[in-house]
């Protein structure tokens, strides 16, 4: 929302510099996102002395000039303006600076005489006005002095961070309004805007007609109140420069004095008005009513527009001619040969606005306020100093003024305690000063019962309806800066850190020793299906969907940096992943995944190529992240044969073991020289999105904690010797190494201390399909020392078991 | 044989011994050595020591001392040339060269968003809060409706909203976690909730439609704005630094009244010096937040702020396109690493 400098100070005619302005606004108000010189332009200019002049001999017109600029050499300037006159100050412009119309002045050659720069007349300036010849700077000021410090041009814009609360703040005379609360200058109705007399107003509920104009509001019209004004014999012409400049000085455009006396109701009071040409109006009536399929209507824009069923029209005894609160019709808008105009200013509902302007796709200045909410209570004043304006430019009479529908209500009181604005702001604030302050933004202040304050919010205020409303606005006016901010002391919180984040730290240390680097990306995929929770507004149409997996995202990334050449990737997100919905939501988790791709050490001149990451490089960082998440209980890997799926990861022991992910490799969309990737994906736990309780109601409930604790009992070291022997084992196929190792733990006896795979072997001398594999057996006996013969029965006894029960046989 | 001979024979084995254990170059050699020399069957010492019975029995006990005095000196050579051998053997564990590089391992990294939401959550552990999290699938009610953004209004349009259903989306804040918080536990409640939120933001250099906001929250009797300006005031000093100024100016989100921004005076290191920096969006609790989850707001107070440690990671870290924080470029991530 760009507010004028100038425009302000003609409601609030202050003393500030539009930076004091701006930094109060930003301390009590509203934030000030920037300040902008509209003459910027002219910032080239500097103040110029003329110290000699002479006619040019080959001219009757021109002049030639010795210019002191500030820069300590004098400069030869040939001047045509016939005022130019030695030892007097213009405005001058130097060699290789620009003009505000776009010209760069040139050294260049005038009749035969080299010329310097230019002195410049107000035109050349665009100061709005115009001299006689060049202009003449009564002014001080050493030659060189930029002009900007010497001359009255231009204003400031002040762009600021309006927010939907307050409306009343889009446009200067709301700003003025806080201007005044802040500063103590009292506001003013600036004389441009002058209050005509008006003759005596027609009402009616529904409808009204006066000087032969009819303004009916249908129940489906999405309309409170439509005053319509009539003036007569009106001439259409240019906006005065006044006014031009004000318009412009927001950035709009003048279009006719008629419209921009509409703009300034709009820009300058927030009452946006629509003037129409009485003539093209068939039936000289106006009837306000719900658009109707198939309607259709060419706006000011020129654009043929579909009106939208369940929006609002403005239309005439015929036809659309306006789409309500939004946008005039080119039929009916004011031209140069518009005598008669019946203008309009109505309070249109909020969201009937907003429907209308959704569907049609189409913001305005106007519907932009009307959605935020007029004040409605100004709109007859707001109507008849728009048509007070309109006379004062264009002539005319106002020979009706009709108002159908219903004032607003007055706006309803608010108590406010001064005891409670004293604990909420941890401050007593004098009731004196809580008064006057909530007077300086005109709300109506009187006593209510005991201490309490009775305070009737301004009507242009829609923000202001409970207690802590009138809290805030006591606070910002006095500035957040002034209340105490000293630690106190408080309650310990009853709020536990939620487990799965406790969870999810613990996995993400994991990974990080691991040598795992974390990412974060955007969650969304191509891959899904008709129970996939997807997004109904995607960014990106081939990426609707909600992703189910974490390795999903990671194999997209895994793929970017492969396609910059980073074959070595290891990833890891601990992050939120969704899947079918059994209800209103997606079934929401956060997992962990992991990937690893390319080699497994870094590269050393000991190991040139270091082999890749395989699949049990991914098994164990899968036990190691499990293990992490959940300490104390078993990890086991049960092997699948399920796509790309290698082992799902379970933990817990018996019947409590659960399936928590999945180790899988990774297929990749990769090139010959990149290695295969492995994932891990795992399940930390489900995020609930049930109601906690039923909307305004509390569920008293005691939050959980983490209670994975790993409290092992120590196993103390032994220090007798250990006994120890190997087996090589013929293994035929379909016998796992688990199943042997099983056996092995459960015949082994109670010595047996370790078993280990230390070597396998597949392929030469061995028969078809088998393998061997070499175990090694360790037993140590607490209290003495084992002797090898001692082993012997327990080894023959192993064999004969591994024999029988799974065909395993000593390899020869 | 004579003393004189059998004198002679020794001090001939200890020469010849002496000379061979000084010639084994490894331990295969020596321990031939010492076999030859001393083996209990067949060494020489032995077959000298044989032919002390031929000895008159006068002489036998000079002989028996030079024997011994050999073995002596033998097995002290032995001991002193093995220990030499494997001395010389043993690999040296000084690298020839030390100017190579070390060995190096695969080095792991947090995200430097997690950096700084762990500084954030730090701090504010410090300052007696909690981690709490939510759903980032969301109704509608937890996103807007309990946080008192008026249905259908404007205010709407400050969150570019993706949606799933007709009244679910995917939530535009972690504010919703303050509604689920207050509904969950009776207070004193003070949680953190750092998470991921979503708009409707292209991914460009300064949006992307997911993004880490971290939200806060304190309820409790007798909360006031003071507490919410000591407790934030304190964080940022904290976090920036003891020196830095801070102060609060006016702001509105529909959850909170009175409404408020935190500006600290920082150095973005762009060369401009201190400048304010609006760091986060405050307030008081709204009453009616409080009572959308069953709470008495006479009773009850508190405070809310949300921040975005995005953008204090791209501004600490001088990155000035958001999509390097999430392309997941190895060689951006390892750079994190500790």
């Amino acid at each position: 929302m760009i507010v004028s400098h100038h425009w302000l100070k003609a409601f609030v005619p202050h003393a500030l510099s539009a930076e004091q302005v701006g930094e109060l606004l930003s301390r009590h108000c509203v934030t000030l996102d920037g300040l902008r010189a509209t003459r910027a332009d002219l910032a080239p200019f500097v103040v110029g002395l003329v110290v000699e002049r002479a006619p040019h001999p080959d001219s009757d017109r021109l002049s030639i000039t010795k210019v002191d600029d500030g820069s300590g050499t004098l400069l030869d300037v040939v001047c045509g303006a016939p005022n130019v006159t030695a030892g007097v100050k213009y405005p001058f412009i130097r060699v290789g600076s620009t003009m505000p119309d776009g010209l760069r002045i040139e050294r260049r050659k005038i009749r035969g005489l080299v010329s310097n720069g230019m002195l410049c007349s107000a035109t050349e300036l665009r100061l709005g006005f115009e001299s006689d010849g060049i202009l003449v700077l009564a002014t001080d000021a050493a030659p060189g002095t930029p002009l900007l410090d010497v001359l009255e041009a231009g204003d400031v814009q002040l762009d600021l961070d309006v927010l939907p609360n307050r409306p009343d703040l889009l446009c200067a005379l709301g700003v003025a309004r806080e201007v005044s609360a802040l500063t103590g200058v009292p506001l003013q109705m600036p004389d441009e805007l002058p209050l005509p007399a008006l003759p005596p107003t027609v009402r009616g509920e529904r409808e009204a007609s006066a000087d032969g104009v009819t303004i009916r509001i249908e129940p489906d019209g999405g309309c409170r109140r439509f005053v319509g004004i009539v003036i007569r014999g009106v001439r259409i012409g240019e906006a005065p420069a006044w006014l031009r400049t004000r318009l412009e000085s927001v950035g709009s455009r003048s279009i006719s004095n008629v419209v921009d006396a509409t703009n300034y109701g709009a820009l300058g009071l927030a009452r946006p008005t629509h003037a129409f040409d009485l003539a093209t109006l068939r039936g000289a009536t106006l009837v306000v009513r719900g658009a109707r399929a198939g309607e259709r209507l060419v706006t000011l824009d020129g654009v043929e527009r579909a009106l939208v069923e369940g929006g609002i029209t403005v239309c005439d005894a015929e036809r659309p001619v306006a789409i309500a609160g939004v946008f005039g019709g080119a039929e009916t808008e004011v031209g140069e040969h518009t005598v008669d105009i019946l203008l309009e200013a109505a309070d249109w509902e909020p969201r009937a606005v907003r429907r209308t302007r959704r569907a049609l796709g189409l913001s305005t200045d106007a519907s932009y306020r009307f959605e935020r909410g007029v004040d409605e209570a100004f709109t007859p004043e707001g109507a008849a100093r728009v048509a007070g304006l309109i006379t004062a430019l264009a002539g005319g009479t106002i020979t009706a003024v009709i108002e159908v529908g219903r004032a607003p209500a007055p706006r309803a009181d608010v108590v406010l305690r001064p005891a409670r604005l004293a604990r909420l702001l941890g401050q007593e604030v004098a009731r004196a000063e809580i008064v006057h302050r909530l007077q300086s933004i005109g709300c109506g202040v009187r006593d209510g019962e005991g201490e309490a304050l009775v305070v009737t919010p301004p009507s242009w205020r829609h923000d202001l309806g409970l207690e802590v409303d009138l809290v805030e606005e006591v606070a910002r006016l006095r500035g957040f800066d002034i209340l105490p901010d000293a630690l106190a002391p408080q309650r310990p919180s009853r709020a536990p850190d939620d487990p799965l984040v406790v969870i999810g730290r613990r996995v993400r240390d994991a990974c990080v020793s691991a040598g795992l680097l974390e990412t974060k990306a955007m969650p969304f995929t191509s891959h899904g299906d008709a129970t996939t929770p997807r997004v109904r507004n995607p960014l990106a149409e081939d990426e609707p969907y909600l992703r189910a997996r974490i390795l999903d995202t990671l194999a997209g990334r895994a793929e970017y940096n492969l396609a910059r050449m980073q074959g070595d990737v290891r990833l890891f997100e601990i992050g939120h992943v969704f899947g079918a919905s059994t209800g209103r939501l997606p079934q929401e988790a956060l997992h962990a995944g992991a990937l690893l791709l390319g080699a497994r050490r870094p590269a050393h001149f000991t190991e040139p190529e270091p082999p890749p990451f395989d699949a049990w490089d991914a098994k164990a960082l899968a036990a190691s992240m499990a293990r992490a998440a959940w300490p104390g209980e078993a990890v086991t890997f049960d092997p699948v044969d399920e796509g790309d799926v290698l082992w799902r990861v379970r933990v817990g022991e018996g019947d409590a073991a659960r399936d928590v992910g999945h180790v899988s490799h990774v297929p990749l969309d990769r090139p010959v020289w990149a290695a295969e990737a492995f994932g891990v994906e795992l399940v930390l736990g489900r995020v609930s999105s049930d109601d906690v309780a039923p909307h305004g109601a509390h569920a008293h409930g005691v939050a959980a904690r983490d209670e994975a604790r790993r409290h092992l009992q120590l196993q103390v070291p032994l220090t007798m010797p250990a006994a120890e022997f190997d087996l090589a084992l013929l293994v035929p196929a379909g016998v796992t190494a688990a199943a042997i190792e099983a056996l092995l733990r459960r015949d082994g006896g109670e010595l047996l201390e370790a078993v280990r795979i230390f070597d396998e072997y597949r392929g030469d001398g061995l028969p078809a399909g088998t393998r061997s594999l070499a175990w090694r057996l360790r037993f140590r006996h607490p209290e003495r020392t084992l002797r090898d013969k001692e082993l012997e029965g327990r080894r023959a006894k192993l064999v004969a078991a591994l024999t029988t029960e799974l065909g395993v046989t000593l390899r020869a | 044989m004579t003393l004189d001979e059998f004198l002679a024979r020794a001090a001939e084995l200890e020469r010849d011994g002496l000379a061979r254990i000084a010639d084994a170059h490894d331990a295969a050699a020596l321990d031939d050595a010492r076999i030859t020399l001393l083996g209990r069957k067949q060494g020489a010492l032995t077959a000298l020591m044989s032919a002390l019975p031929t000895l008159p029995p006068e002489a036998r006990r000079d002989a028996g001392a030079a024997s011994n005095r050999v073995k002596g000196a033998l097995e002290q050579a032995l001991d002193a040339r093995l220990a030499a051998l494997r001395a010389a053997a043993a690999p040296s564990w000084r690298p020839l060269d030390p100017t190579m590089p070390a060995r190096a391992t695969w080095r792991g990294a947090l995200h430097p968003v997690t950096l700084v939401i762990d500084e954030i959550a730090a701090i504010f552990r410090e300052l007696g809060f909690t981690i709490a999290l939510g759903p980032e699938a969301e109704t509608e009610w937890y996103n807007f409706g309990a946080l008192n953004f008026p249905p259908d209004h404007p205010a709407m349009e400050l969150h570019d909203t993706l949606y799933l259903g007709d009244d679910t989306l995917l939530r535009t804040h972690t504010s919703p976690v303050q509604v689920r918080a207050l509904q969950a536990i009776a207070p004193p409640v003070r949680i953190l909730a750092p998470g991921t939120v979503y708009r409707r933001d292209f991914f460009d250099a300064t949006h992307a439609p997911a993004f880490a906001q971290v939200e806060g929250m304190a309820v409790d009797e007798g909360i006031s704005f003071a507490d919410l300006k000591a407790t934030l005031s304190e964080f940022a000093r904290r976090f920036y630094g003891r020196t830095r100024r801070v102060r609060f100016g006016p702001s509105y989100f529909p959850f909170v009244e009175p409404g408020a921004q935190m500006d600290v005076e920082v150095d973005l290191g762009d060369g401009k010096g201190l400048r304010w920096v609006e760091i986060l969006g405050c307030g008081l609790m709204h009453p009616r937040v409080l009572e959308a989850a069953g709470l008495d707001s006479e009773r009850y107070t508190g405070w809310a702020f949300g921040m975005g440690p995005a953008r204090i990671a791209m501004s600490r870290h001088g990155i000035n396109d958001i999509r390097l924080l999430y392309d997941s470029d190895v060689r951006v991530l390892a750079q994190f690493a500790p």
